[in-house]
């Protein structure tokens, strides 16, 4: 399966050039990017790790490229993403988000159901690479 | 202040309204007032001041005869005052007629109350052919007294992870007629497809064909497959529309037991049980959908009824975070420049006049969160450039027959939509033109999709061309392409 959280999910995995065009964009902005990865991918897991902290300072495409090919080289296996983040008035959110890099085979998730009382179902979502421990979940 | 200190006055009999003190052409708004903007159509020989006044006296203290007991009370203060009349441009027999209310005249935190107030009896009053409420300024003073939307856009966003791109629903069709089993299965397709949400329509409630707690079991298990098949949060919006705040509470529980992360209502259940209903869901962390079913008896015609921009601020007063408005392109009714005074008063916090929206006055909204705007009715894939254009980001995009009815299937039909549009917010973020390479943008990323393909060619070139009904009158409006 492909995990389709965040803004193109649905179009081929972008090149480095393509990925700068965004960063461009997201820092004409005024918006600064920062990278997070993680090997649990259930899309209630918010707080993924945080490489580094948001790059508030940083004017220059490339130098956030940077960041995420370091980020790459040390996980090569887990899932990282790209955050630009709106700190104007009225906003204070994130105001992209998109995955740049993914493990080589995404197991996906089963789904568990408990049946319970009045044909009600009570669901959960397990993710498949969280039958192997934190770091070692997605290495071959 | 004319005639008010007279003994002329207080005589008994019918004076007009103007001399009664509603007419004041004098007076300056105080920050603190309600303001409101009426279209009026006086009848043969009435002056429109007369009529302005006479509005503003029945939506106020007036009756049709003097009353000695307005001595009994500091009436200046309860008296509304129109307090500008001016004629619309190219609309013979028309004015705009500007009336100022004291904050006193309105109970905190009720539509109701305000509404009441408002559009009470005015709108069946003789002298006047025809009225309309064209706009409102609600001060923040009164703002203030409201809760907003349960949620707003940004708390939507960081709730559903979904950022930069608008979201995409699709409504289940046919409307009518699916059983429960059948109607989930197209809400799993739909959303394992690519969709954010899929949606009952207004008239989906709880009849004999599907009743609403075997659609909400049927939908909820779709909901959450597709979430396991995408890793992606998910919603159907479960209408909770129903007879009685009873039922309504019910199958709003009922909900959010079954782990639904969003519920709709429709506008016919009326102003205080859809405050009711943001109160709830405020509660219960539950996102609030209203469709704005109805609306169109008293909103489209240009010389009487209420204006969409001012159900929308009092919708957004009452508390939903998501609201029908208008897609410009598609099926229903839009005019371009009209739209964008909708989605202006829904999402921003500071709205300035504008005349070429509709805008009669500025708004400060006082960090009330925003509403998320909804599009729905006769969009395609094909449009993906144009609905960016005039909608932006912060909108929920819904192609129901544009998902549902693509010759591949449900799920191909929401890929499709999603492909599109992820292909637009990325050629936009570039910074390309959009809008002018928009089909062939498309077409580009069609080569790397046969769903969108095949979209493209069974919808491309629909549109729906017609004239709008409802325009801004005080400069020449254009269509849409």
């Amino acid at each position: 399966m492909r995990i389709t959280q965040g803004t193109f999910s649905y179009l081929p995995d972008f090149t480095d050039e393509e990925i700068s065009a965004q960063i461009a964009y997201a820092l004409d902005n005024g918006w600064p990017c920062s990278v997070e990865f993680t090997d649990d991918p259930h899309p209630r897991n918010s707080y993924w790790e945080m490489w580094g902290l948001p790059m508030f300072d940083l004017k220059d495409p490339a130098g956030v490229l940077y960041e995420i090919n370091q980020c790459r080289q040390a996980y090569p296996d887990q899932y990282i993403r790209l955050n630009a983040y709106d700190a104007r008035y009225g906003r204070q959110t994130t105001a992209l988000s998109f995955i740049v890099q993914r493990p080589a085979v995404e197991p996906g998730f089963r789904l568990d159901r408990q049946e319970t009382a009045d044909r009600q179902v009570r669901y959960q979502m397990h993710a498949y690479a969280l039958d192997r421990p934190e770091g070692d979940r997605y290495t071959r | 202040m004319t005639s008010n200190g007279s003994a002329g006055r207080w005589s008994a009999g019918v004076i007009p309204y103007a001399e009664m003190g509603y007419w004041r052409p004098d007076y300056q708004p105080k920050d603190s007032d309600i303001l409101a903007a009426f279209r009026i159509t006086p009848q043969q020989g009435v002056p429109p001041e007369e009529a302005g006044a006479a509005v503003a006296g029945e939506s106020s203290t007036a009756t049709w005869t003097v009353v000695w007991t307005d001595r009994l009370t500091s009436y200046e203060n309860y008296q509304a005052k129109c307090y500008r009349v001016e004629p619309v441009p190219g609309a013979e027999g028309q004015f705009i007629a500007y009336i100022a209310y004291d904050l006193d005249l309105f109970e905190e935190g009720s539509i109701a109350n305000l509404t009441s107030s408002i559009i009470g009896n005015v709108f069946g009053f003789k002298a006047l052919k025809a009225l309309r409420l064209e706009d409102m300024r609600i001060p923040t003073h009164y703002v203030k007294t409201f809760q907003g939307p349960a949620h707003g856009i940004v708390m939507e966003r960081e709730y559903l992870a979904k950022f930069g791109r608008p979201l995409l629903g699709a409504t289940v069709k046919p409307k009518l007629g699916l059983s429960a089993r059948n109607y989930g299965r197209v809400v799993y397709e739909a959303l394992r497809g690519g969709l954010d949400f899929t949606k009952d329509d207004e008239n989906i409630n709880s009849q004999p064909f599907m009743r609403w707690r075997d659609r909400f079991l049927y939908c909820m298990e779709g909901v959450t497959r597709a979430q396991a098949a995408t890793g992606e949060i998910k919603g159907h919006y479960l209408n909770v529309t129903a007879g009685t705040m009873e039922d309504m509470y019910e199958r709003a529980e009922f909900a959010k037991q079954l782990g639904s992360v969003i519920i709709m209502i429709d506008l016919t259940i009326g102003y205080t049980a859809i405050q009711s209903m943001a109160k709830w869901a405020r509660a219960n962390g539950m996102i609030l959908h209203l469709h704005r079913a109805g609306h169109s008896t008293y909103t489209r015609q240009k010389n009487h009824g209420v204006s969409f921009r001012v159900i929308a601020k009092w919708m957004r007063l009452a508390g939903v975070d998501h609201i029908h408005a208008g897609t410009v392109v598609g099926k229903l009714e839009g005019d371009p420049n009209s739209v964008a005074g909708f989605y202006d008063t829904l999402r921003k916090d500071k709205v300035a006049a504008d005349p070429v929206k509709g805008l009669y006055f500025d708004q400060e909204w006082a960090s009330m969160p925003g509403v998320m705007p909804v599009a729905s009715g006769g969009i395609h894939a094909g449009q993906m450039h144009q609905l960016l254009h005039y909608l932006d980001e912060d909108v929920v995009l819904q192609f129901g027959g544009g998902t549902i009815g693509h010759p591949m299937g449900i799920a191909a039909g929401a890929e499709a939509n999603r492909v599109a549009l992820e292909a637009m917010i990325k050629a936009r973020n570039e910074g390309r033109d959009y809008l002018k390479e928009g089909p062939d943008l498309l077409r580009a990323a069609a080569k790397q999709n046969r769903p969108l393909d095949v979209a493209l060619s069974t919808w491309g070139d629909i549109t729906f061309t017609y004239e709008s009904t409802d325009t801004p009158d005080v400069v020449e409006t254009p269509t849409s392409v």
